[in-house]
């Protein structure tokens, strides 16, 4: 919240330099508009609410799930079980009870709306920047599909840094895409159904505070309730005391399914803590002394404490997504975007308004000849309109080699629903980190490595295509001017729009 | 507009941002240069030093080096993990981090003196080169984007690009 003031106020002193322009066609255009929050055009699949304060999964059903079940559980708990517990034991039991459940509530309800720690995409620039640092690494002969990964050594151990087709960015170390929320997630732990979100750097304490804190609710509820039949039971005999209180049978089944999972989950991310992984390296084994005598952890501190602490202590970084700042829309940019819809709102009129003017024509001009001259060495490449096959990935026409924005499409509901019915709740961390570490592979279709292969072989959803289907319009320019030199620029924005 | 070439800053606030103003109507965006992030001593934020080539005319090495070095020592004291953060990370959780809808967390307040020493930056030493620095925050932390500017209606300038797209008509 503070950062999107700082924000607003840095936007508004640049904006004396980037925005405020002179001529008369661009600001009658700007009145139409109305000003438009960013969230309201995030690329990822995420539900925004409060204008853009609370960001969520897509798929929130299963949130409303966990959410009824606790409120359920524990209201049932309050009503029936503490009058009797308090009069007869003691009146701090329903006091905890209740501090318990607040604090269950409180991070519950911020590990679901908090950002995990999204990576905003690539703006164009910078993707085009990139594409032509690979190209020229590669020597831009373009007739493979460039490798597209950096080694970095951290610590002694050297990392490989994947790039992500959809985000165009390189991804920074411990991150990964979310193939449900379709956002590459800064330490990406794993995506939580039962709390409707991705778990990452920025809501991994959050999320452990909940499940430790479900624990001790659950055991305590559990253990309570059972005393509460006992002790019915000796007063009036225990068909009796079930009788009288019915609330507390339902209590005592769902606490005990609950126990299993909720506290194995919680030794297991403890341990997970202790040892600075994720769940998705150690998954993957990433670290695991079996891939090789050398291989160890670079990111864990040495000792268990210093871990724990900087993984439950150390600086909250705040948002990199700009959820409510506004959309400026005519941010300065070299190159046309390559997508219909961009963050930062760039279009058609826009584009063409810049067209008109002679000086930029251009300077445009030089840039893209500059931009596209690797592009136009390949032949093959088809510009015109192009839509990502809404068949999965596998299917990788080697069409362009630049390499399409391929969607991790077919995977999200797919993945999704199957994870909610084979739910052994400890399980979800595992079936939801298959999907995702699933996409990959997909995407890299020209060059798997052997890491990159896919450990569980049945959980490939191949198939079943999804409605989702991004169509990234190439020609939305009017090629409609008699001037060769607008021609020109013309076609190399078609060229263009086709990486 | 007069194409007025940005003298060397003098300490005026309003003379400098009149000629941030006038760079941005007297001149083009030529190039943008982007400097990536350096993860060779983990995942914490840090920007490669290395000198770009695009900008070996238009700025000294040296001046270039120092603002990305303190801009590293800024991120390394927002995220470093001591007596502070501990301090504040377990008062938030007493709290039930309500404590943040009244005070902001160290890295916010960090994050605002970056921005101040950009905008510094960028009145003192940038904007009379033609040059003009993002703060990372608005590229995601992924880079810092210097964007190039080629003054416009200047035949032959002193400035002249080495860039390879950058050139304004002639």
């Amino acid at each position: 919240m503070h950062l999107g003031v700082s924000e607003s106020m840095r936007e508004c002193e640049y904006s004396q330099i980037s925005t405020r322009s002179s001529t008369p066609m661009e600001t009658p255009y700007k009145h139409r508009t109305p000003k438009r929050r960013k969230w309201e055009s995030f690329p990822g699949r995420n539900k925004f609410c409060c204008n853009g304060r609370i960001m969520m999964a897509k798929q929130t059903g299963v949130f409303y799930l966990t959410l009824v079940l606790i409120l359920v559980t524990c209201g049932l708990f309050f009503t029936f079980d503490c009058p009797f517990l308090a009069l007869k034991l003691t009146p701090v039991i329903p006091v905890i009870g209740g501090v318990l459940f607040l604090f269950v509530l409180g991070t519950l309800l911020r590990t679901s709306f908090t950002d995990p720690g999204v990576l905003p995409r690539a703006t164009p620039d910078e993707a085009a920047d990139l594409e032509r640092q690979i190209d020229v690494v590669n020597g831009g002969t373009g007739y493979r599909p460039p490798p597209r990964t950096k080694e970095v050594v951290i610590n002694g151990q050297t990392i490989k840094l994947k790039y992500c087709f959809t985000c165009k960015i390189f991804r920074p170390p411990r991150a990964s895409h979310c193939s449900l929320c379709d956002n590459c997630v800064e330490r990406f732990d794993h995506h939580c159904p039962w709390v409707g979100n991705c778990v990452g750097r920025r809501n991994y304490r959050f999320f452990y505070m909940f499940i430790l804190s479900l624990s001790f609710l659950t055991i305590f509820i559990f253990s309570f309730v059972i005393t509460h039949i006992i002790l019915r039971s000796h007063q009036s005999g225990f068909l009796n005391a079930l009788k009288d209180s019915p609330a507390s049978v339902l209590e005592v089944v769902v606490c005990f399914f609950s126990v299993w999972s909720i506290v194995g989950l919680s030794g297991f991310h403890t341990y997970l803590i202790s040892s600075n992984q994720t769940t998705n390296e150690d998954i993957k084994g990433s670290w695991s002394s079996k891939r090789g005598k050398d291989n160890y952890n670079p990111y864990s501190h040495g000792n268990i404490f210093t871990n724990c602490c900087a993984a439950l202590c150390g600086p909250l970084p705040p948002s990199l997504i700009d959820r409510r700042g506004f959309i400026q829309s005519d941010a300065p940019q070299l190159a046309p975007p390559t997508n219909g819809t961009t963050m930062y709102g760039a279009t058609q009129s826009q584009l063409s308004h810049m067209c008109d003017q002679d000086q930029c024509i251009q300077s445009t001009k030089f840039v893209l000849q500059a931009a596209t001259t690797p592009l136009l060495q390949q032949q093959g490449s088809e510009p015109v309109v192009l839509t990502a096959s809404p068949e999965n990935g596998c299917s990788v026409p080697g069409r362009t080699s630049l390499g399409q924005p391929t969607p991790p499409t077919s995977t999200p509901s797919l993945s999704c629903h199957e994870a909610t019915e084979m739910l052994p709740i400890h399980g979800q961390c595992h079936t939801h980190n298959h999907s995702h570490p699933l996409q990959e592979p997909m995407a890299h279709h020209h060059f798997l490595t052997p890491e990159e292969m896919p450990s569980p072989p049945g959980m490939l959803p191949c198939g079943s295509p999804l409605g989702h289907s991004h169509t990234i319009q190439a020609g939305f320019y009017n090629p409609a001017s008699q001037d060769s030199l607008h021609e020109d620029s013309v076609r190399g924005l078609v060229k263009l729009s086709s990486v | 507009m007069q194409a007025r070439v940005p003298t060397a800053a003098d300490g005026n606030m309003a003379t400098e941002f009149h000629n941030l103003q006038e760079l941005r109507h007297s001149a083009s965006l030529a190039n943008k240069v982007f400097i990536q992030r350096d993860y060779s001593e983990g995942t914490t934020c840090r920007f490669q030093t290395k000198f770009p080539s695009e900008l070996e005319s238009r700025i000294e090495r040296k001046l270039f080096e120092d603002t990305v070095k303190t801009l590293n020592n800024y991120y390394a004291e927002a995220e470093k993990i001591g007596g502070q953060s501990y301090l504040e990370g377990c008062l938030a959780c007493v709290t039930a981090y309500l404590i943040f809808l009244c005070m902001e967390t160290r890295y916010e307040k960090v994050l605002k003196k970056i921005a101040k020493y950009i905008q510094e930056q960028n009145e003192k030493f940038y904007a009379p080169r033609g040059l003009l620095v993002t703060d990372p925050i608005e590229r995601g932390m992924r880079v810092i984007e210097i964007s190039i500017y080629e003054d416009r209606g200047s035949s032959g300038s002193s400035s002249g690009s080495s860039s390879v797209s950058g050139s304004t008509a002639r």
